[in-house]
Formats: structure tokens, C-alpha cells, sequence
């Protein structure tokens, strides 16, 4: 039997905005504990929320770049349920009448699809606990601590119809979602920091006309790289588990990234029962036609675009996912030495690959944190080109200008790398090697053409590797009359 | 001679007759007088009200003025949070809990120059009819302390009634300031939903609570509406536009007013007979003035009663939740923090919350959700409709306040559905989200007060007001509570 998995994913994203969700407090939460907190969101008696409007905005912005519809009335409802690190004991997120519904999400990669999106929506984060004594899970801990910087900072949920196929896509479709979130920089978006986390819905069936199987959910994948490794051990464990006889339960599973393995917590059963009504402190809010246009106008151009329009310029597949893939300071990069009048197909070449290398190999994270510019790009590929420097010469003038050296022109001059194409300067020092190798020109003067290399070899050791060689063969094929 | 209404001590106070500090002397040496037998306030700031007396004083004689309630002392309600003093929403739960900020009602009358004297009993969270709900003992009526005075915002009318406080601030939430007023002999006004800031009032269920005073004079509940409303941008719900202030007609008289009696608002069946002459009485006098009358019938306010019993312990449910032990107030330690939660909750929570947040709890739980609370959703919409058919003929809608004069203590308290009932006549107004008024017009059979209520359309608070003074000078009811200085209130509580 051939089985199928059918996947998931629920995707919470942090917004960068300056202040919580429904109060004034600053949304950062690496503060001190504690310190970014007021009556509202520490849930004090009398205390209102007051809706962010910038975050509403974000919202919009997200929902109309995965092409959904704006709810023109949504609303926020209560989520009912008690935690110690939920000050009122209920969150405030959205039921029926979601931000944003209905879009969908490109995705390409070696298994192309199209994913929908189910829903887009709006609410508040928790604070934070920190378990003490015992082996850091509650049940054994001595007591708790608990940060509310984090409470009340908006979250958004993007929720995918169950589209995915393969833990490949899933990761695929992660990656994707990042990209365009960072792009519309509505979030810093940094898996590490928990500013976008990833949860998958994963079930599976005998093909793809068989009703849909138990799903279980995981969670605590904190990079691309568990997401699918997550994935791939639940589809194999559950195709086990099924192909055996097994019944799958419905539960929530923790993904261990040291074993490898899920392990299975507290089940649920059957979905818990969270009380939702519409939060009766906030009115609906009115997502006119006007409004959503004024988002849908602050839309930069999209990754998928962006890739396309890279591949018309000239730059192949691999090197337009790079180039608009997730250090954005490589776009500007590209698109700025494009503008200075440099050859886009060579720009792509370099800048996704020496450049790439250099920064590495510098131990530097972004071009942005370099010196390094689109018109020192431009520069740097024009001496290239002119034969004023060569390939291995231009790679240790690009190094220098990532260091900070100065432009082109002057680290290769200051390193003395130019490469010596002027003729008259070549010629003598061509006729020098003849005067002192009268044999071997002899033999080449007779025909034997591989002397030249021997020439040619001879010039560049005279000039320390800074002659133009094809000038030099050129010279000297000349003079023995070839 | 005592100073009993804002009005009459705010021009005492600019005409050099009376000080601040005297007028707070007179409601603490009132208040030493009747409090025993009262038990109106759970918190008397008395130093805090002398000293800011003091100010007051110091400010007119400055010339810096801050308006009508310029030095004049005020009771509020302990749903309110108040910097630096004790709020405890009459329960166990929030005994002893100061919260750091001042609820947006508090701050605006501190602003308007008012005196917060103290902070006056409620039933638990707001949730009664009679101030007997009080996790720290019931207040008494002070026209008769055998009675109750009505609740839940029982202290603050029965605070004000007594002369211990100009003027109360009270909560409403199915008629919380209007039934009290009622029992008590004093004017009490619920806005309309949105008029005055929700924030730091304590909720109970908010798509229904509102703020408002309590009062011996009408003009004197205009006078602290107007200083406490208005919008808030800390409440998402509270009005955005302007309204015509609530004094603005008080002088218009009743000339060409259409009113609308509802003698069965929400189902009332046996309305007592010294109440429903008195009220007859008053429209009579109403037509007299030049008032037309129409006998109007609401039929959806019948379903009222079970449609607030279902939204109301719904939101309760939600907004209770917080108090779970973990961040202040009451906490009961327990093995594991759902332990330690649950029993702060069940130790922290009277009888009647326990109910309500079972109630709503369960009225929200799946498979039964729409059949309770998105029924009575539909109720109320109804009966927004039957209003809204109701004033194309009419300006204001009148009805007694309640069916019964103040009842005896201990009445009601075991069988929670006649104590259910007693807010009949005040709950329409609460599900429509519009403004009503209690005034008094007279005493019954067994000299305890009889209350009229005045309800009007949306925003129509200065149209109500109006109509509110109007009767309250047609029926020339002396507010004064019967008051012996040697054998004190009257009643068998000594």
C-alpha cells in the first residue's frame, strides 16, 4: 500500500511593532523581567484592552501578500483557558471572523504546489515561565518564575489548509513563508529567538481518496532543518504504526531534535473546549475597501516576483532564489551593481558566488555589515573585464574592499595587483626573455607552439603575475612570426 | 443646617458659608453617627479625605477653581480601583489588594476637584440586589436598617441617603445604581453604554456595566455624570463623539413631552400597591405639566430577565477568571499550581459568584453555546427593536424603578430567583445599552421610599434629565432619612 501524509502547518509570527498589542507597553520582552508591563497586560482587575492599529495594519499587510480576502468586520473573541503565564486567564485571538482568510502560498523547490491558506489571524502572545529546581519541567519543579514582558506582544497565525505532502515541502513552505514575512518586514522573524515558530498537523492515509487519518500535532522545531526532520519521523512513524495494525491517537508530540524522535504528552480529547465568545471590551473593527488598499500599496515586491524577475535579467534558478533569499543586503547588492551599468548575468555570478565566499570567509553575516556596494561591485566587475585585473587578482581585491580597504581602484592599486596590459611595457620585457632563451625561441620560431606557454610562463614570473597573459602570448606568437 | 446636595455646597463653598474641611467634618461626624448601624463604606479614607479638603480649600482661596464638585466629598463604589487605597469588589478574593492606578471615573473627579471620602460596600463583584452578597457583611437601609438597601451599589446610596457623602458613584450592570436609589430615597442614573470609561471598573459583564451617580438632587446627578463622562481612549467601547450635557434642560419642563408607560417592563407581574398608586399619582401630575402619555408595551423585555441571566454570568466567567491566586489577592497554596488556583477560587468566591461563573461557564461550553448564549444574543436584539419601535412615539419611557419597596434582610437570600426578579423593571435598559434614572416620589404604607424610573433613547441623557427634574419637583419628596440623634436610624439594628 502506498500511504499518504498529509500535513499542516500553524505559523506564529511575532510583530516588531513598537508596542503591545492592546496597550502601550514596548513589545520587546529581552528585557529586564518584568519590566514592560502595565494593568492591562498584566491582566489587573479594571484594566481594558485598546487595539494597536500598527499591528492591524501588519496583519493586513501579511494576509493580502499570501493573496487573501480582508474580513471587512472581523472580530476578536476570548479564548478561555487557565495557565498561570495567561494574566486574565483568557487570550484574546479570533474565532469566525478572522483579519485575513482564504489565500495561498507559492512554493517551489524539487516538489512545486500551491498551499492554501486557511486563515489569517490576530492575538496576543503569553508570558513566559521558567520552572525551577527538578529537571525543568513543571511537574517536578520546586517553584515558578514568571516574565510578563512577553504578554500582550501581537502575534499573528497563519494556518494552511492540509496542502503539504512531504516533509520536504513542509520545510519548503516554512522557508517560503519566512522569506516573504521578512521581506514585508513586518517581523524580525528569527526562528532562534521564537519570533516565528512552526507547529505541523500530521496525519496519514492510504491514498489520496481515503479519508483523512488521525492527525497528531508537533511541536518545538525551532529551525527548517527539524521542521522536516520532525515531519519525515512522524510520517514514518505513523505509516509504522498504521501498517502494523495500530490505531494513531490524537495528541500533541514534542519533537526531540538530540533523539530525533516525537514523543508523545498529554492527550487531547477530542479538541478542548476554549469557550470562545466576542470579547465584549472591543468593538468590531471596520477593515474598509479603503484601508486595505492603502496596505496592499505599501506591498513591496514579493520573493516569488523578485526571483522571476532576477531570472529575466539573467540569473539562473539557484542563483535568483539566492539572490532573493534571506540575506536581503544580496538583492540590493545585485540590483545596485545592475544599475551601475554592470553585466547582470556576471553580477549574479559573483555576487552569489565569490561574494558569498568572501563574506563567509571574512566571518561576516550580511553584505550590509560590510563595505562592500553595488557600484564597487560594478567597479570591481568593469577592471575584470577591461583586463585590468584577473580573476584571481579581482577575488583578493574583493576581499579588500569587504575589509574596508577602499574601493577597488585603490585596494588593487595599493596591493599592487593591476594587471600590466600595456603593450609597449609587455613588448620589452618579451624581447628581454627572447634575448636570454635564444634556443627554446628558436624551436618556437620553427613551430613548436607550446613554447609559448613557456614564454608566456616566463612573463609572468618577470612580472610577478600582474602581466595580462593573453597579451603576452599574443606578443610573443608575434615576434616568432606564428 | 447640613449641606445635602452638590449643588447647594458647591455655592455655599464660593460664597464663603461654608469650607471644604467643614463639609468634610459634617460627613465623617455623620458618618461616626450611622456607620454602625449602616455598615455603607468598607473603606473610610478619613485622612486622605481631610487633606484634601484641606487643598480644596486652599485652591478657591487661590481663585483655582475646579468646578462643581470643587471640595465636595464623594463615596465610590469598591469596584472602582483607587490608587493607594484598598479596592476589594466586596470580595475575599481581593481582600487587601491596593491597586496602582485610578480607574478613569476616580481620576476625573479627583481632576473635577472632588474628595474621595471612602469606598462603599457591593454585593460580591457586583452580583446582587441587596448589598447581602458582601464577603464583609451586608449594609442596611437607612429608612429602615431591618431593610436592605438594595444593591448591588447598596453602600453608595445608602452612604449618600444617610448624609455620609454628597454624592456616590455607583456601578449598573442590570440595575445596580437605579434599584438601590430606589430602596434608599435618592436619585441614581445609568448612561448610556459607552458614555463613562469602563476602565478601572472592576467587570462583571461588560458588555452591560456602566458607571453612574447616586445623588439626593437630579441636578446634582447631572452635575457628576457630566464630570465623569466622556470619551476614554483606555476603553475600546466608551463614546467617541460629543454628548449634550446632562444638565443642559434641566429648567425645560415637561410642555410637549410624549411619554411612554410600560406598566409590565420585563414581565412585571405583581407590582405593589403603594407603588403603583404613587406611580400613577406621578403621571397624572406628568399630564397636569403638560406631558402626554401613551401606554406602551415592550412584549421582547419579557424574555429579558432569562437573556441577562445568560450574557451576563457568560462575561462574568471570562472576566473572573484572572483572579486565580497568581498574580495578587487571596491565594490557598496548593501541590500544583492548578491546585493552588482552584482552591483560591473556591475559597476566594462567595456563593452567588461561584453560581454565576458555573452558569456562564457552563452557557458557554460547546454543544450548548448557541442554544444559550447566542439565544439570548437574539433576545437582545429583539428588544433593542422594541425600544426602537417604542420611541418613534414616544421621548422617554417610564416605570417604577422596582416592583417592591425595600424588603426585609435575610428575605431573599435563599431562593436566588425571587432575589433574580427584584431587577425586572431595570434590566431592559442594561440589554439595550440605553440611559434610565430612579427617581424618588414618595414613601409607601411603611414610610420606605418609592422610586419612578425615567428610561431614554441612546445619547437622550439630557432629554431623561429633563424629564427626571420635572418629576422629581412634581413629587416634592424630602430625600432626608428620618434621623433621631439620640436612638439614631429607625429599625431594630442599634
Amino acid at each position: 500500500m502506498t500511504w499518504e501524509a498529509v500535513i499542516g502547518l500553524e505559523t506564529h509570527v511575532e510583530l516588531s511593532t513598537e508596542s503591545k498589542m492592546f496597550c502601550g507597553c514596548p513589545a520587546r520582552f529581552d528585557a529586564e523581567p518584568n519590566t514592560n508591563i502595565c494593568p492591562v497586560c498584566l491582566g489587573l482587575p479594571g484594566a481594558l484592552p485598546v487595539p494597536n492599529r500598527e499591528a492591524i495594519n501588519r496583519i493586513m499587510q501579511i494576509g493580502l501578500a499570501l493573496s487573501c480576502s480582508v474580513t471587512r468586520r472581523p472580530v476578536f473573541h476570548r479564548k478561555n483557558y487557565f495557565y498561570a503565564d495567561l494574566p486574565k486567564n483568557y487570550q484574546i485571538s479570533q474565532f469566525d471572523l478572522p483579519v485575513c482568510v482564504d489565500g495561498y502560498l507559492e512554493v517551489g523547490g524539487d516538489d512545486p504546489a500551491r498551499i492554501g491558506i486557511e486563515r489569517v489571524h490576530q492575538e496576543e502572545d503569553t508570558g513566559k515561565s521558567t520552572h525551577r529546581g527538578g529537571d525543568g519541567r513543571i511537574s517536578a519543579a520546586e517553584y515558578s518564575l514568571l516574565d510578563f514582558n512577553r504578554s500582550g506582544v501581537p502575534l499573528v497565525e497563519i494556518v494552511t489548509r492540509p496542502d503539504i505532502r512531504s516533509a520536504a515541502q513542509a520545510r519548503a513552505y516554512a522557508q517560503e513563508l519566512r522569506l516573504l514575512v521578512e521581506a514585508l518586514g513586518v517581523s524580525d522573524a528569527r526562528l532562534e529567538e521564537g519570533s516565528i515558530r512552526f507547529d505541523a498537523n500530521v496525519s496519514v492515509r492510504p491514498g489520496p481518496e481515503a479519508p483523512l487519518g488521525t492527525k497528531v500535532e508537533i511541536k518545538n522545531m525551532n529551525s527548517f532543518r527539524s521542521l522536516e526532520r520532525a515531519v519525515s519521523y512522524e510520517i514514518e512513524r505513523q505509516t509504522a504504526g498504521l501498517s502494523s495494525g495500530q490505531r494513531i491517537v490524537m495528541e500533541t508530540r514534542h519533537w526531540d531534535e538530540e533523539a530525533g524522535v516525537t514523543r508523545g504528552g498529554r492527550i487531547k480529547e477530542g479538541s478542548s473546549d476554549y469557550r470562545y465568545f466576542p470579547d465584549p471590551d472591543l468593538v468590531p473593527m471596520e477593515l474598509d475597501h479603503e484601508w486595505e488598499s492603502r496596505m496592499a500599496a505599501l506591498l513591496p515586491e514579493l520573493p516569488s516576483v523578485r526571483r522571476a524577475r532576477y531570472e529575466e535579467m539573467g540569473a539562473d534558478a539557484a542563483q535568483a532564489a539566492v539572490l532573493a533569499g534571506a540575506d536581503a543586503g544580496l538583492s540590493r547588492l545585485f540590483e545596485d551593481a545592475t544599475e551601475a551599468g554592470a553585466d547582470p548575468a556576471q553580477s549574479a555570478n559573483w555576487a552569489t558566488g565569490e561574494v558569498v565566499a568572501s563574506l563567509r570567509k571574512a566571518g561576516i553575516q550580511s553584505v550590509r555589515d560590510s563595505s562592500l556596494t553595488g557600484a564597487s561591485l560594478a567597479e570591481l566587475l568593469g577592471m575584470i573585464r577591461q583586463g585590468s585585473l584577473s580573476g584571481s587578482a579581482a577575488r583578493e581585491v574583493l576581499a579588500g574592499v569587504i575589509a574596508g580597504e577602499g574601493s577597488p581602484a585603490e585596494v588593487a592599486a595599493d596591493r599592487d595587483l593591476l594587471q600590466i596590459s600595456d603593450t609597449g611595457l609587455l613588448e620589452s620585457v618579451v624581447d628581454e626573455l627572447i634575448a636570454a632563451n635564444p634556443d627554446e625561441f628558436a624551436r618556437l620560431a620553427k613551430g613548436e607552439r607550446k613554447l609559448v606557454g613557456f614564454f608566456v610562463g616566463q612573463v609572468m614570473r618577470h612580472t610577478r603575475g600582474k602581466a595580462d597573459p593573453k597579451l603576452a602570448g599574443s606578443l610573443i606568437a608575434e615576434r616568432a612570426g606564428l | 443646617m447640613p449641606f445635602t446636595t452638590i449643588a447647594g455646597a458647591a455655592r455655599a463653598l464660593r460664597d464663603g458659608r461654608v469650607t471644604s474641611v467643614a463639609l468634610a467634618e459634617q460627613v465623617l461626624e455623620r458618618t461616626s453617627m450611622v456607620e454602625a448601624q449602616l455598615h455603607a463604606y468598607l473603606t473610610l479614607d478619613t485622612d486622605g479625605l481631610m487633606e484634601a479638603a484641606a487643598r480644596a480649600d486652599e485652591d478657591l482661596a487661590a481663585r483655582k477653581d475646579h468646578g462643581p464638585l470643587h471640595g465636595i466629598p464623594i463615596a465610590v463604589k469598591d469596584n472602582m480601583t483607587t490608587r493607594h487605597m484598598e479596592t476589594t469588589a466586596g470580595s475575599r478574593i481581593l481582600s487587601g489588594y491596593v491597586p496602582p492606578y485610578d480607574a478613569t471615573a476616580v481620576r476625573r473627579l479627583r481632576d473635577a476637584g472632588a474628595l474621595i471620602a471612602g469606598k462603599t460596600n457591593l454585593d460580591e463583584f457586583a452580583m446582587g440586589s441587596s448589598t447581602e452578597n458582601s464577603a464583609f457583611g451586608p449594609t442596611r437601609n437607612p429608612w429602615n436598617t431591618d431593610r436592605v438597601p438594595g444593591g448591588s451599589s447598596g453602600g453608595s446610596a445608602a452612604a449618600v441617603a444617610a448624609g455620609m457623602a454628597l454624592g456616590g458613584l455607583g456601578s449598573d450592570t442590570g440595575g445596580s445604581i437605579r434599584q438601590p436609589a430606589s430602596l434608599c430615597g435618592v436619585v441614581g442614573a445609568k448612561p448610556t453604554y459607552g458614555a463613562v470609561s469602563r476602565y478601572g471598573l472592576i467587570a462583571f459583564a461588560s458588555s452591560l456595566d456602566q458607571i453612574g451617580p447616586i445623588t439626593h438632587r437630579v441636578e446634582d446627578a447631572a452635575l457628576l455624570l457630566d464630570a465623569i463622562s466622556g470619551h476614554d481612549p483606555l476603553d475600546s467601547t466608551s463614546y467617541p463623539g460629543a454628548i449634550e450635557a446632562a444638565g443642559a434642560r434641566l429648567d425645560w419642563g415637561l410642555d410637549g413631552i410624549r411619554v411612554g408607560v410600560v406598566r409590565r417592563l420585563g414581565g412585571a407581574e405583581a407590582v405593589e400597591p403603594d407603588v403603583e398608586a404613587a406611580f400613577d399619582c406621578t403621571l397624572a401630575a406628568m399630564e397636569a405639566a403638560g406631558a402626554t402619555t401613551l401606554e406602551v408595551d415592550l412584549p421582547s423585555t419579557e424574555q429579558g430577565l432569562s437573556a441577562y441571566y445568560l450574557i451576563a454570568p457568560a462575561e462574568c466567567s471570562a472576566n473572573l477568571a484572572r483572579f486565580d491566586g497568581v498574580r495578587y489577592g487571596l491565594r490557598v497554596d496548593g501541590a500544583t499550581t492548578e491546585q493552588m488556583m482552584s482552591r483560591s477560587r473556591a475559597d476566594g468566591f462567595g456563593a452567588e459568584v461561584t453560581r454565576r461563573v458555573l452558569l456562564g461557564t457552563f452557557a458557554l461550553s460547546a454543544g450548548y453555546h448557541e442554544a444559550f448564549y447566542g439565544q439570548a444574543q437574539k433576545v437582545r436584539t429583539l428588544i433593542r427593536e422594541d425600544f426602537a419601535r417604542a420611541y418613534r412615539q414616544c421621548d422617554v419611557l417610564v416605570s417604577p424603578t422596582s416592583a417592591t419597596t425595600a424588603f426585609p434582610l435575610g428575605d431573599r437570600t435563599d431562593d436566588p430567583l425571587s432575589m433574580y426578579v427584584s431587577d425586572v423593571f431595570t434590566i431592559p435598559s442594561n440589554l439595550a445599552g440605553h440611559p434610565a434614572i430612579s427617581v424618588p416620589i414618595g414613601l409607601d404604607r411603611h414610610d420606605l421610599p418609592i422610586g419612578f424610573q425615567v428610561m431614554a433613547p441612546a445619547l437622550a441623557e439630557a432629554v431623561m434629565f429633563q424629564v427626571a427634574a420635572a418629576v422629581e419637583s412634581l413629587a416634592g419628596f424630602d430625600t432626608t432619612v428620618p434621623f433621631d440623634p439620640a436612638y439614631g436610624l429607625r429599625g431594630g439594628v442599634r
